[in-house]
């Protein structure tokens, strides 16, 4: 399961191959339905209060801006630093082109260039056109570009694969889907997070949750060289619980009741020390009257890049965590 | 009497997401000039004063302020913080902070050279020091996700005066005294709102719920008359600055308009405001259900964002006057 979904290509605002997914591995429910941006809802009625779940479903990637007179593409970045496109395989367009990154080669590079990230607007992709009109057989501007990455296991117990952030979280609300809990409970696999949240926006207009959860793909940066404050989180640590990003501040009684209830149950966790970020509890918290929402992230080391590594007990104790929380109707007990 | 309840309100706890002790200060003064009052869930005091003409008037003001949040803490005790709204670094270390349990501490910044006089503070190489020699000690006081505010004493020059808070609380008082003595046919909302501080975020959510049919905010401004600032109208004490324009919002000509009217009629000094830099909360509202008519009255305010905001007593005063004007007319706008 984890692989079909970190493998599927869909870019922000192109998201019909992982929804195309999505729906083949949801568990049966009440209703399922996609709305006019693309954000794919699963409800299972319950009598309780109004429960929405929530993960994205895009990834960052890249699209075609123009294409040069030697069939060479120049694209815009949706979500990506420059630095890591630099020689990476790509798919072009819904007929998944194969083309690779290309720059010059060192030999033909100045000393200035090698002390610098190659911006987006030098970097091309090649997909073996002899020119532009050969090129046009194939792809045209506007095409989606995406990273090529396999999926796989490797060391003890870790994943490497793209999209991770976040499909880690939608693979959270499969399962989550397959459990039964006393609420009206909506799951929803949101469109366009990584250009700003736009469709959790929508989203949160049509449900008008009471409470949300977010599980998101956030980011692991425990490397060398930096300082304990500096971190994010850290792999193999456990879920890592939400006080603050840029764009939501938690109700601190909620943030608490979580950390509470990993307690409780003996779930490893950590808070997610970062405060930059947004996640789209930023624009599920206030939409419309408000609700109280909060994320639980999985750790994911090099995210935003063609391949990310997580650690499965993370995605494990997250599944946990949430299912606890709801069990445990600790809503209930925020007060 | 006012002076004593401003004390109050600026002394309150209350950073961008924790406003709760604040809310229950102000509800304490709001109580008896309204109908009910209620708490939503992002924590903003909604105050309903009912009326007989079937249209909704909101006023509103924000009652968060700036501060830190705990990020992490070192074995040796110190805290490592991230910013809650806009932190001006230079001007906030070596300052006193408190964290909602009353735990005091002072802020610093990392200095390789003692006494390095070009060393300069950012919020990453920022920490605080509670005093604690070791992490868990320093865990039994605060721990990570707490937040903490600035200490700022309440200095008083006469006709004007200066506190760390005045950005917003000055206006949370202003809106409970007009309320006190307020002739009105509309249902009046006060509304206190949340995390203004970090993106608007508490007002729109308030608006939606109210829906109201206009929408006053206040909020503070800034001045130009301070040596060698930035060229701007808007001077202490020469009455409350009606916002034309700031960078989240363009009050219709409509709402703005109506508010010179009120004051023009009514004898109050006013001047305009048009902002270059900052947004307050009339963005989110006016943007929220179908568009809501929003205007917005400001407190000029020196220093803001610093322990020593100040503001005059005279443009307080005129400002509770144009609310309560305001508020009294029965024909409001209803076209931009």
């Amino acid at each position: 399961m984890l692989r079909r979904l970190s493998e599927a290509v869909s870019v922000s605002g192109n998201e019909k191959e992982i929804r195309t997914v999505l729906k083949e591995l949801v568990t049966p429910c009440d209703d399922i339905w996609t709305d006019t941006m693309g954000n794919l809802y699963v409800h299972k009625k319950g009598m309780g209060k109004k429960v929405m779940v929530c993960a994205h479903m895009d990834e960052v990637g890249m699209m075609v801006k123009g294409i040069t007179e030697e069939g060479l593409l120049a694209y815009s970045s949706v979500g990506i630093d420059s630095r890591v496109c630099v020689s990476k395989r790509v798919f072009v367009g819904k007929d998944k082109i194969p083309g690779v990154i290309g720059s010059k080669a060192i030999h033909l590079q100045g000393r200035d260039a090698l002390s610098k990230a190659i911006p987006h607007a030098e970097l091309f992709v090649d997909i073996g056109a002899e020119n532009k009109e050969d090129a046009m057989k194939y792809v045209n501007v506007g095409d989606y570009i995406c990273f090529d990455t396999a999926f796989s296991y490797f060391g003890n117990g870790r994943i490497k694969g793209k999209a991770l952030d976040d499909r880690l979280g939608c693979a959270v609300i499969l399962e989550l889907l397959k459990k039964k809990y006393d609420y009206d409970f909506y799951a929803v696999f949101t469109v366009q997070e990584e250009v700003g949240m736009r469709g959790a926006m929508a989203a949160s207009y049509q449900i008008q949750p009471e409470f949300a959860l977010i599980f998101e793909g956030t980011t692991a940066n425990d490397m060398p060289e930096l300082e304990g404050h500096q971190y994010v989180t850290k792999l193999g640590k456990g879920p890592a619980i939400s006080m603050m990003d840029s764009a939501t501040i938690v109700t601190p009684k909620l943030f608490r009741k979580m950390k509470q209830t990993a307690e409780e149950n003996g779930i490893p966790y950590q808070i997610r020390q970062g405060t930059k970020g947004g996640t789209d509890a930023g624009a599920i918290h206030k939409a419309c009257g408000g609700a109280w929402a909060i994320g639980i992230s999985i750790p994911c080391r090099y995210i935003h890049s063609p391949i990310a590594v997580a650690d499965i007990s993370d995605y494990e104790n997250t599944i946990k965590l949430a299912d606890a929380f709801l069990t445990g109707h600790k809503i209930e007990e925020v007060k | 009497m006012f002076k004593k309840m401003l004390i109050d309100i600026l002394q309150a706890y209350g950073p961008s997401g924790n406003e709760h002790k604040t809310a229950r200060i102000l509800a304490e003064y709001m109580r008896p000039y309204c109908d009910e009052l209620w708490v939503d869930v992002l924590g903003n005091l909604i105050c309903h004063k009912k009326g007989i003409s079937g249209k909704k008037i909101m006023l509103s003001a924000h009652m968060d302020q700036i501060g830190f949040i705990v990020v992490d803490i070192d074995e040796n005790g110190f805290l490592r913080i991230a910013n809650v709204g806009g932190i001006l670094p230079p001007l906030s270390v070596a300052r006193e902070v408190v964290f909602e349990n009353g735990v005091r501490g002072v802020t610093y910044f990392e200095t390789p050279e003692t006494r390095d006089a070009k060393a300069v503070a950012t919020v990453p190489n920022m920490y605080i020091d509670i005093g604690c020699t070791s992490r868990e000690e320093a865990e039994e006081k605060v721990q990570i996700g707490d937040m903490c505010i600035f200490v700022s004493n309440y200095v008083d020059m006469g006709k004007r005066v200066a506190s760390g808070a005045m950005d917003n609380r000055v206006c949370c008082a202003i809106i409970v005294e007009a309320m006190k003595e307020m002739q009105s046919s509309h249902d009046v909302y006060a509304v206190f709102t949340v995390q203004e501080e970090v993106g608007l975020r508490g007002a729109g959510v308030a608006a939606y719920a109210i829906s109201p049919d206009l929408n006053i905010n206040l909020d503070v401004t800034l001045t130009g008359d301070t040596p060698k600032t930035p060229a701007m109208s808007v001077a202490l004490g020469k009455g409350p600055a009606i916002k034309m324009m700031d960078s989240s919002v363009i009050v219709p000509i409509a709402v703005r308009r109506f508010m010179i009217d009120c004051a023009e009629q009514a004898d109050i000094p006013y001047q305009r405001e048009v902002l270059r830099a900052g947004g307050t909360d009339t963005a989110a509202i006016q943007k929220t259900q179908k568009g809501i008519l929003a205007g917005c009255i400001s407190i000029p305010s020196r220093y803001v964002h610093t322990p020593v905001e100040v503001v005059d007593m005279d443009d307080v005063e005129n400002t509770v006057k144009l609310i309560r004007v305001i508020v009294s007319k029965e024909q409001l706008p209803d076209t931009i």
